[in-house]
């Protein structure tokens, strides 16, 4: 192998990449967007829920009752009205989400102990919201009923909860170790598979199997300039991803660095094998998509690969992403050390090694 | 033996298509050669054998003495090679480009400098060095393509249709580039369309069909025919070999004048 044939072509790789507008915004910008668009868009806890209010009694205990929703977060009062109708119009212009109708008698009867005949209407078209405001509305109503009662313990059931890992159930804690695996993927895919198939559709190939240039020299001077945008934009992820919305990292970074780096191999190999099938740059358009699209949405970035039917599942687990989620959860939520993410981590490699092999020898026959 | 190029028997079918049939050439070193022919005649596969992009079926293809297959690497160095499309990285500047094929076939820093200095200043480009190929018009792009097939100094260059959608003007300072190299001793490999760049050549072979229907210099070639262009000597070997006129057919092309009879 000749080093100075294999720098000219890294060299011109990343000429390439860094003159292109569009590949390099993707560097850069991408990891950073998607970063923070998915840390703050993505949220499947709902707080703050828009309450309109109505209040039929207007006494001392129905006001009670309401600053008892507007103490707990989950709610937020936008709106007295005096009527159901103007509930109903604030319901369908989306500026409520619920609304809360107090029975004219409602002082009445607490005092006699009867049901207060308060209703709690909500709009169950997004259901996410709806079952948030439903959960939320009847833990706050018996709350509030404990204390009228003056129960002491209202904890009377006895059972006491812990949640582990994630104690604020945030949900960016949940996307943002499967984002820094997606961002990688995603670059590393998009800008190797078409790094072969334009030189293929350009001529330039040609040329260069003319020349005394070897194949090895040829894979890995187009290999190397990816892996390093990867690895760059893996460190970028970790930044924008998770110091700046205070996920703390609670094992290994070396770790996570170290298991990254082969995903970065794995995904650089998918893109290669995609260069060297595609024909023209449309077709490797196509099969971009094909590959990027299940492993968003099959590898438990965003829904639980145990929620979805076995067949699905199977699917999920073709998808050498979902593992290196698994591995980034792993490490960063629950401290794993190796010996936890063993099973991920062997998958991932023969995973790597596997489609590795194929590309190289695919790319081999292209040359020939 | 004098001779740069020496196809023997050289055979390559696709399946069931033969592509070329068992050709025998000579290229006189040191000599402007023109391989002519139609669209799909077997030139580019033919040329695609001898730089060894192609593997042959059958027969020997020996470049500078030795046989392309046995030695690939040997003669990827001897051959400079300049395609239709000219390859170049349109992202990439004039120098940039130069520099690279430098370092693709492993000229030695030193003398890199020196070589693109010459080949800048013979493709006229000095003022181009720094512009992006994609900025740069057909003409000198195909100057470029030429300088780059230069930078390790090949004993041959093989140009295969290099002046296809060139303007006159450009095609014209190509060709001068071209005699140029040839009196420096480079043996020239060309195909081509234009008769008049053929009729440029110390010797044209037609081939027809992957095989070779004669070879000569351009003035035998006419002279033998008692025809006056050597695209007549063309055309005729054409008709003679598909027993049809290359004319002939436009005549049955009736209904491009039957609109007009009947007053439309």
């Amino acid at each position: 192998m000749d080093f100075n044939r294999l720098l000219a072509i890294i060299k011109k790789e990343f000429i390439h990449v860094f003159r292109d507008k569009v590949s390099f915004g993707i560097i850069i910008a991408m990891p950073i967007i998607y970063s923070l668009v998915f840390g703050y868009a993505i949220k499947t806890e709902v707080d703050d829920i828009k309450l309109a209010v109505l209040d039929n009694d207007k006494s001392i205990e129905s006001r009670e009752y309401i600053s008892s929703f507007e103490t707990s977060k989950y709610f937020k009062i936008t709106k007295y009205v005096n009527s159901l109708d103007e509930i109903e119009k604030l319901i369908d212009g989306n500026t409520v989400k619920a609304a809360l109708v107090i029975d004219a008698n409602y002082s009445e009867n607490i005092q006699k102990n009867l049901k207060n005949g308060s209703l709690l209407i909500i709009d169950g078209s997004d259901p996410t919201v709806a079952t948030t405001a439903l959960q939320s509305g009847l833990l706050v109503s018996s709350f509030h009923n404990m204390n009228l009662n003056n129960a002491v313990d209202i904890n009377e059931f006895g059972i006491n909860t812990k949640v582990w890992y994630n104690p604020n159930l945030k949900s960016t804690n949940f996307i943002l170790p499967g984002l820094l695996a997606i961002v990688m993927q995603n670059i590393t895919i998009l800008l190797t598979a078409f790094s072969l198939v334009r030189e293929k559709e350009k001529g330039n190939l040609e040329l260069l199997i003319v020349s005394p240039i070897k194949p090895i020299e040829l894979i890995l001077g187009k290999m190397i300039p990816y892996m390093l945008i990867g690895f760059f934009d893996l460190l970028l992820t970790l930044y924008f991803g998770l110091l700046y919305f205070n996920v703390k990292i609670a094992g290994s970074v070396f770790l996570l660095i170290g298991l990254g780096s082969i995903f970065v191999i794995c995904s650089l190999a998918m893109g290669m094998l995609i260069s060297t099938i595609a024909e023209n740059q449309v077709q490797a358009m196509q099969m971009t998509i094909l590959v990027l699209l299940p492993s968003i949405l099959l590898s438990g970035f965003m829904f639980p690969l145990e929620a979805m039917p076995k067949f699905i599942q199977i699917i999920g687990h073709l998808v050498p992403a979902t593992y290196l989620i698994e591995i980034n959860r792993g490490i960063i939520l629950k401290g794993n050390d190796i010996s936890y993410l063993l099973k991920d981590t062997v998958i991932l490699i023969t995973f790597t090694i596997f489609l590795l092999g194929i590309a190289i020898n695919k790319f081999h026959k292209t040359l020939d | 033996m004098n001779n740069i190029i020496s196809l023997q028997k050289l055979r390559k079918t696709f399946g069931k298509f033969i592509a070329v049939d068992d050709i025998n050439l000579n290229i006189e070193k040191g000599k402007i050669f023109g391989l002519l022919g139609p669209n799909g005649a077997g030139k580019s596969t033919t040329i695609r054998m001898i730089i060894g992009v192609l593997e042959p079926t059958s027969g020997t293809a020996i470049i500078d003495g030795k046989d392309v297959t046995k030695n690939p690497e040997l003669i990827k160095k001897e051959i400079g090679y300049m395609s239709q499309k000219f390859s170049l990285y349109e992202d990439l500047t004039v120098l940039e480009n130069l520099k690279f094929y430098a370092s693709i076939y492993g000229v030695k820093t030193n003398e890199r400098d020196e070589r693109i200095n010459q080949l800048i200043d013979m493709a006229n480009l000095s003022s181009k060095k720094k512009t992006l190929v994609k900025h740069l018009s057909g003409g000198w792009k195909q100057r470029l393509a030429l300088s780059c097939s230069l930078i390790h100094k090949p004993k041959i260059l093989i140009l295969d249709e290099p002046t296809a959608g060139v303007d006159p003007v450009s095609r014209r300072i190509f060709w001068k580039m071209i005699f140029e190299l040839a009196n420096q001793g480079i043996s020239i490999l060309v195909t081509t369309h234009y008769m008049d760049e053929a009729e440029s050549c110390d010797e044209v072979a037609f081939i027809f069909d992957g095989k070779i229907l004669v070879k000569d210099t351009p003035k035998n070639l006419i002279a033998n025919e008692n025809v006056n262009t050597l695209e007549d000597v063309f055309i005729k070997y054409v008709e003679n070999k598909t027993g049809e006129k290359v004319s002939a057919s436009f005549e049955k092309l009736k209904f491009l004048q039957a609109g007009e009879e009947n007053g439309f």
